[in-house]
């Protein structure tokens, strides 16, 4: 038995082997995945005061024989002297690091999963997590090519880049030569996109994590729905244990309508099912052994895609629920008035509604929110009735968060400064009245009308490019830039007449399902000439990053 | 001193035995040292791959007037240092894998000097060895690095596999034995480090845990003693000597017997090594005695050649190195590409090629004949490949050339033949016959040269500063710039910064010109090595030339160069990085300084305070109380307040929160704050006057807990106090009266005045606790707008329906119809579609 104990940007953790031989896959997988049952989660090196007891003790308890630290992603100094301060860094009979920048998600996705990076920066103006991008970009291109171009938006977008050019020039002379895989990189920061992750995502993996939360490329499902009718286990009780299912571009079905709008999942399902119950009643046409044989050989396959397709209509189904519901119906549609601008300079009566009945503190956080980013900041008066009101019914504790929230611009008093918000809806075209959410024409149908402002930075680049929306990026936060790095000579990618270019847009501080949605739309596109790989801090939603900005402390009176 | 002619001598033994080895002795140097008793009482050491000897004369003599004196030569026998020895007692010399000169001494101290005679440090083998002295020592090379073994006086072994990183390791005991072993070896087998002892007839393998007696396959039985053993140079074969005279051979895990051989002496030998090129089918030791030297194989016969002089012998990969006071041979066996070339009437297609490129030469027609010749069997092509082979296993340039020539010659009647091995050989016989040199005095054979690889070869020219040699290889040899010249130059720089004699302008100058183009110049390990000979300035002048931001930092805070490596850290954007140096500065500075210096880096700053966030919270309010920031001080007593477990200490902590809060200007925050502890102290007041549990709940919640246990009043004081809307105190009335069914109280609330929620929400609350009794009674009052939904809610489908069609209002008639069932609604679905369609026409 072997112990590694990884510290994993906020956690560290303790990992109980069982072989010696683990590949690093597994690692990955430990990693990434702290619901796994070997994994123990012992100390938070950032409250390391208040639980560094506890770690070491169960450390002591278990007298092993052999325990090696992990330090994940990087090995930290900070956290080695606090160990060597508490004298158990001598107990330790390997210090290393297992470096894990980018983590592959999916064929076109990478994560660092930092889930406070976006706090860390833009809060706490620890840019931490920005080191760990660019030294994760460094790898990307030792391991893919010198991306030629770079370009950007934001404050940390210029920290990275600023970083790796600087890196780069650190490891002159030692890199491996290699054909550039990246055209182009882009890098976003998410402050200046702030309304996107606020808005209800409405793609149906976008909808799975808004209503039951992708954690690690895993989701938690109620488990009534899917309660296998077994013959001979007819009596059995339901099972209490939540559903856990893997989601990614592995499966099918899945693949083919993760990104759709969940309007347009009912009818692919059913398309679906009618493809498979053909494919089942081919067996009735099978009559030589040959053609049986070879039924049966697909069969394992059909099986799969059989499941696959029951899997998915009992969480479409779940959804359904709740999208066909009043309440969402009515937030929805506040939220899409905030976004075409009616009414947002007002207190909105549906939100004092919320708040009167007590509905959950983040639904109103993201809506206040968005009606300020919306209204480019909020009257005095109104933000100040907003916020008694939230201090009043959820209690005094959350004015902490509330200053959070101030403080990295998702709450602001309306300055002298008109409202630029209607200039950039219109020039981005943010607002597609008639958004086709069957068979999309454009990236707004992930928001059914919103078309998300991040991606349409993206959409633009790649064409016309941003000199057509100067004074539009001018109005948005963070300088604009565009660095070439050298390429050497006899690398430089000659492109065929109809091959794609490729582009990495990396969001520092983190992307939505949705946003990823409308990327491969734009990739699938078929006139539109560009792929894109999509990296990021972290996967989020609007309720884990409002989450990740909370400040509430806990009630220690007696 | 005249460069040594290197002339090489073929002993060709023919023995009725044809499978018997065929040896070769070549002249590598006529010794360029001038020793007055040659190698007598010497004690000598030579390094593996023709590396240098050290020679230590008169080492027992132990009077402090006639020190011993300590020499270092190269191969060649060009002095490289000499000095006298002042330390203790010397029992072995011997020379790491990294060309470092080490020195055991009796106590078990073990002295590491470089190869220029500098000293570089010292280790001890144990407190265990100082005490019962040091009996016999061994030096050995493993995959892990050099070891040192020991036989202690106490007649144990102790080992320490990697010197560079010391683990000793004391063997167990060896059963019966009285006195010194007669012999004994260090193997490296299965991934560890043993002993083989032979004691008398006995042999034992001594390891980590046991001392395991073994016997050889077939030795012969006339032997009671082995008197000497030597192990390959691979560790894979084992040879040892018995008191009859017989040289027993075989492999070294003593599994099989290769061969034993009759020397017919019996005295003890002086020295033994294996002596076999690798993939040699047969194996072959040398055995010395004094003026003698024995080849024995695999067949009964022996080789022997007479030494004038006391020699020494260096095993090598290939062959054995034979050095005397005067010369410096190679004795190994004849490689078999030359001995097919060179055998005399060789038919093999190599031989033929070269007969055929003399011819030519000589503009003779046989030329042709011969090539013909090799052509019809088609082996042209085997026949370059012999020639080039042969060539790198001679060492005379001529023999080379002519090779080469024959090769080349041969290759233009081949098509198609692959020219990376004929291109690769000439350019690494440019590169031996270089370092072959007497000057350079390093005798490596092409096999040797493969195994060590440019890489070692380059790290040893460097050891011995031959930067230039170095560089012209490596340039040759087009190696990648960073681990080739770069790196040279590296060194070079590193030495060049010790010399003291130059001003800092100069060397910095003289580094920075010579290194500027170079790519991948690690200047901080020059600048390291600058600080370290006394140079601070001229550390830091480095440094500035170092790209990496990261590697200046630990160097410059030892020197002490605090401010700067601050900026440095935060420059490289690792912000690890920075922290180490907040934290050294914190350890160095006093507080008012280090506040200072972290005022002037805000990155710095800010990660501090996120340090102090959650480790020192009190240097947190000193920052803050430095910064006059106030709006973070009023957070950090809110945040402390809640940590307070009783309700004065909070509001005390919130009483300067205010305070803050109000410095700060922000209004709102100090009214807010000021509003909870008013909160506190009405929810104390009643919870003593009531004994309802109220501390810590927000506005809301408290009067909700107030209306559910029926205290109005004092939620009714609360609504005004506090100057909660009207909205939300209605919404929260509402919903305590209907969760308590409090029917009554509800009907009055209704009534008090007119609704500012509206009555729709009554009409929901009331369903939402299943009572359409109560619920009906508030549909009438609903806003036309809302009414079609207060019927719905009570379930009166009429009542809709006639609120719907009189509103003529489509959508609200689409709601209804939707809501109706085909069968029990049949008659009011005809009404709905009827005014739906009078609805749709206007």
């Amino acid at each position: 038995i072997c112990f590694a104990l990884l510290c994993h940007r906020t956690k560290l953790i303790l990992i109980l082997e069982c072989q010696a031989t683990k590949t690093c896959r597994k690692y990955v997988d430990l990693a990434t995945n702290t619901d796994n049952a070997n994994v123990k989660v012992l100390i938070d090196p950032k409250q390391f005061s208040r639980n560094e007891a506890n770690g070491i003790i169960i450390i002591d308890k278990l007298q092993p024989r052999d325990f090696h630290i992990l330090f994940v992603p990087r090995r930290s100094l900070l956290c080695e002297q606090r160990l060597k301060e508490k004298g158990v860094l001598n107990s330790f009979t390997n210090i290393d690091e297992y470096i894990l920048d980018l983590i592959p998600y999916d064929g076109d996705l990478l994560s660092m999963e930092s889930e406070s990076s976006f706090r860390e920066c833009y809060l706490e103006n620890d840019q931490t997590s920005l080191y760990h991008a660019a030294k994760g970009l460094m790898t990307l291109q030792a391991l893919y090519g010198t991306i030629p171009q770079i370009f950007g938006k934001g404050e940390c977008a210029r920290h990275v880049a600023n970083m790796m050019l600087r890196m780069k020039r650190e490891f002159a002379g030692s890199q491996t030569q290699i054909l550039p895989v990246f055209d182009t990189l882009l890098l976003l920061d998410r402050n200046v996109d702030l309304l996107t992750p606020l808005a209800t995502q409405l793609t149906y993996e976008g909808l799975i994590d808004e209503i039951f939360g992708i954690t690690n490329g895993y989701v938690k499902l109620p488990p009534e729905k899917f309660a296998q009718k077994k013959q001979g286990e007819g009596g059995k009780e339901l099972p209490t244990e939540p559903k856990k299912l893997q989601l990614n571009s592995a499966e099918e079905l899945y693949a083919e309508i993760r990104d759709k709008n969940f309007n347009a999942v009912g009818a692919a399902l059913s398309k679906k099912a009618k493809i498979i119950s053909a494919a089942f009643e081919e067996r009735h046409n099978a009559k030589t052994v040959g053609e049986i044989k070879q039924f049966v050989s697909q069969l394992p396959h059909m099986q799969a895609a059989r499941s696959s397709l029951a899997n998915h209509t009992s969480i479409a189904e779940l959804i359904k629920d709740i999208t066909t519901s009043e309440d969402f119906f009515d937030s929805l549609t506040v939220e899409q008035e905030f976004m075409t601008g009616v009414d947002t300079d007002k207190v909105s009566t549906y939100i004092e509604d919320c708040i009167a009945q007590k509905d959950p503190l983040i639904k109103i956080l993201r809506l206040v929110c968005m009606q300020s980013v919306c209204n480019n900041g909020l009257k005095q008066k109104v933000l100040d009735y907003y916020k008694k009101e939230i201090l009043q019914t959820y209690g005094y504790k959350h004015i902490l968060t509330l200053k959070n929230l101030e403080r990295v611009g998702l709450l602001k008093p309306q300055s002298t400064m008109r409202n630029n918000y209607p200039t950039i809806r219109k020039t981005l075209k943010l607002w597609m009245e008639d958004a086709n959410e069957q068979n999309p024409n454009d990236i707004s149908y992930v928001y059914s009308g919103y078309a998300p402002l991040s991606v349409r930075l993206t959409q633009v680049l790649a064409r016309p490019g941003w000199r057509s929306i100067e004074e539009v990026l001018k109005m948005l936060p963070g300088p604009h830039f565009e660095e070439r790095q050298q390429v050497p000579t006899g690398l430089h990618k000659k492109r065929q007449p109809g091959e794609n270019r490729t582009i990495l847009v990396f969001f520092l501080g983190g992307v939505t399902y949705a946003e990823i949605a409308a990327l491969r739309f734009l990739s699938n596109m078929e006139d539109s000439g560009t792929e894109y790989i999509i990296a990021a801090t972290k996967l989020i939603n609007g309720t884990s990053w409002i989450k990740s900005l909370m400040d509430s402390p806990e009630e220690n009176l007696p | 001193m005249t460069p040594a002619l290197s002339k090489s001598e073929r002993i060709v033994s023919r023995t009725n035995d044809y499978t018997c080895n065929e040896m070769r002795k070549i002249e590598l140097y006529e010794m360029g040292w001038n020793l007055k008793d040659g190698l007598r009482e010497c004690l000598v050491a030579a390094a593996p791959y023709g590396g240098p000897i050290s020679l230590l004369k008169g080492h027992n003599r132990r009077s402090p007037s006639a020190r011993p004196q300590l020499e270092i030569y190269s191969s060649s026998g060009l002095p490289l240092a000499s000095f006298p020895w002042k330390s203790g007692v010397v029992k072995q010399l011997g020379w790491t894998v990294s060309d470092d000169l080490l020195c055991v001494q009796e106590d078990g101290t073990v002295l590491v000097y470089d190869l220029l005679g500098g000293f570089k440090r010292h280790f001890s083998m144990g407190n265990e060895v100082s005490q019962s002295q040091v009996l016999e020592t061994k030096i050995f090379h493993s995959p892990y690095g050099t070891g040192v073994a020991i036989l202690t006086g106490a007649l144990r072994f102790t080992l320490a596999t990697n010197i560079d990183d010391i683990k000793l390791r004391r063997l167990p005991e060896v059963p019966g034995l009285q006195g010194a072993p007669s012999c004994w070896a260090v193997l490296t087998q299965d991934r560890q480090s043993k002993v083989l002892v032979a004691n008398g007839s006995h042999l034992f393998i001594l390891d980590n845990t046991a001392c395991t007696p073994v016997t050889p396959p077939g030795l012969s039985p006339q032997a009671s003693s082995i008197v000497h053993m030597c192990v390959s140079f691979s560790y894979k074969y084992l040879a040892l000597l018995t008191d009859s005279g017989h040289v027993w051979m075989g492999t070294s895990n003593l599994k099989e017997k290769l061969s034993e051989v009759d020397t017919k002496i019996k005295t003890p030998p002086k020295q033994m090594a294996w002596c076999r090129r690798p993939k040699s089918q047969q194996p072959s030791a040398v055995v010395m005695w004094d003026g003698l030297l024995i080849v024995v194989g695999e067949c009964k016969e022996t080789i022997q050649y007479h030494l004038d002089d006391d020699s020494i012998l260096v095993p090598e990969l290939d062959g054995v190195r034979i050095i005397s006071g005067t010369h410096h041979e190679l004795l190994q066996e004849v490689p078999g590409a030359c001995e097919e070339i060179f055998k005399i009437a060789s038919m093999a297609p190599g031989a033929l090629l070269l007969e055929a490129h003399k011819e030519y030469e000589k503009e003779s027609q046989k030329a042709d004949e011969y090539l013909r010749e090799i052509k019809e069997q088609s082996l042209l092509s085997e026949a370059v490949r012999q020639c080039v082979e042969a060539a790198g296993h001679e060492h005379e340039p001529e023999t080379q050339k002519t090779l080469l020539r024959a090769a080349s010659f041969g290759k233009c009647f081949l098509s198609n033949f692959p020219p990376e091995q004929f291109v690769s050989m000439c350019r690494d016989l440019r590169v031996l016959n270089a370092v072959r040199d007497y000057t350079v005095g390093i005798p490596l054979t092409h096999t040797q040269f493969k195994q060590m690889t440019v890489q070692v070869l380059i790290d040893r020219l460097v050891y011995r500063k031959l930067y230039p040699l170095a560089i012209e290889i490596c340039r040759y040899l087009k190696t990648p710039e960073y681990q080739g010249v770069s790196r040279v130059l590296k060194h070079w720089a590193c030495y060049k910064v010790q010399q003291k004699e130059e001003s800092d302008e100069v060397i910095a100058k003289a580094v920075s010109v010579k290194l500027a183009d170079a790519a991948g110049i690690f200047y901080s390990e020059i600048a390291t090595k600058a600080y370290e000979s006394g140079r601070t300035e001229l550390a830091i002048k480095l440094l500035e030339f170092e790209p990496r931001s990261g590697e200046q930092v630990p160097l410059l805070l030892k020197m002490k160069k605090s401010p700067l490596a601050l900026s440095k850290a935060i420059e490289s954007g690792d912000t690890d990085l920075v922290y180490t140096v907040v934290m050294y500065l914190k350890n160095e500075l006093n507080r008012g300084d280090f506040f200072m210096m972290l005022r002037n880096q805000p990155v710095a700053l800010s990660l501090y305070k996120q340090f102090c966030k959650h480790q020192e919270q009190d240097t947190l309010k000193d920052l803050f109380n430095q910064d006059d920031d106030h709006e973070e001080l009023g957070n950090l007593y809110v945040k402390a307040s809640y940590k307070e477990q009783r309700l004065e200490a909070r509001i005390a902590l919130l009483q300067s929160a205010v305070d803050e809060y109000y410095k700060a200007k922000n209004e709102f925050s100090a009214k807010t704050t000021e509003d909870e502890m008013r909160l506190l102290r009405f929810q104390r007041k009643l919870e003593e006057e009531k004994g309802e549990l109220l501390v810590g709940f927000s506005l809301h919640d408290t009067m909700t807990t107030l209306l559910s246990v029926g205290l109005h009043k004092h939620a009714e004081q609360l609504y005004k106090d506090f100057r909660v809307p009207d909205k939300r105190f209605w919404w929260l009335k509402l919903k305590s009266l209907a969760e308590k069914e409090d029917w009554e109280e509800l009907e009055k609330f209704g009534k008090s005045k007119k609704s500012p929620i509206g009555y729709l929400p009554f009409v929901e609350v009331c369903i939402k606790h299943h009572n359409k009794y109560e619920a009906k009674k508030y549909v009438s009052k609903v806003t036309p707008e809302q009414k079609v939904k207060a019927h719905l809610a009570v379930g009166d489908m009429e009542g809709a329906a006639e609120a719907a069609i009189e509103r003529r209002n489509e959508s609200e008639i689409s709601t209804v119809l939707s809501r109706c069932s085909a069968t029990t609604d049949h008659l009011l679905m005809e009404r709905l579609n009827r005014a739906k369609a009078t609805a749709v026409k206007k």
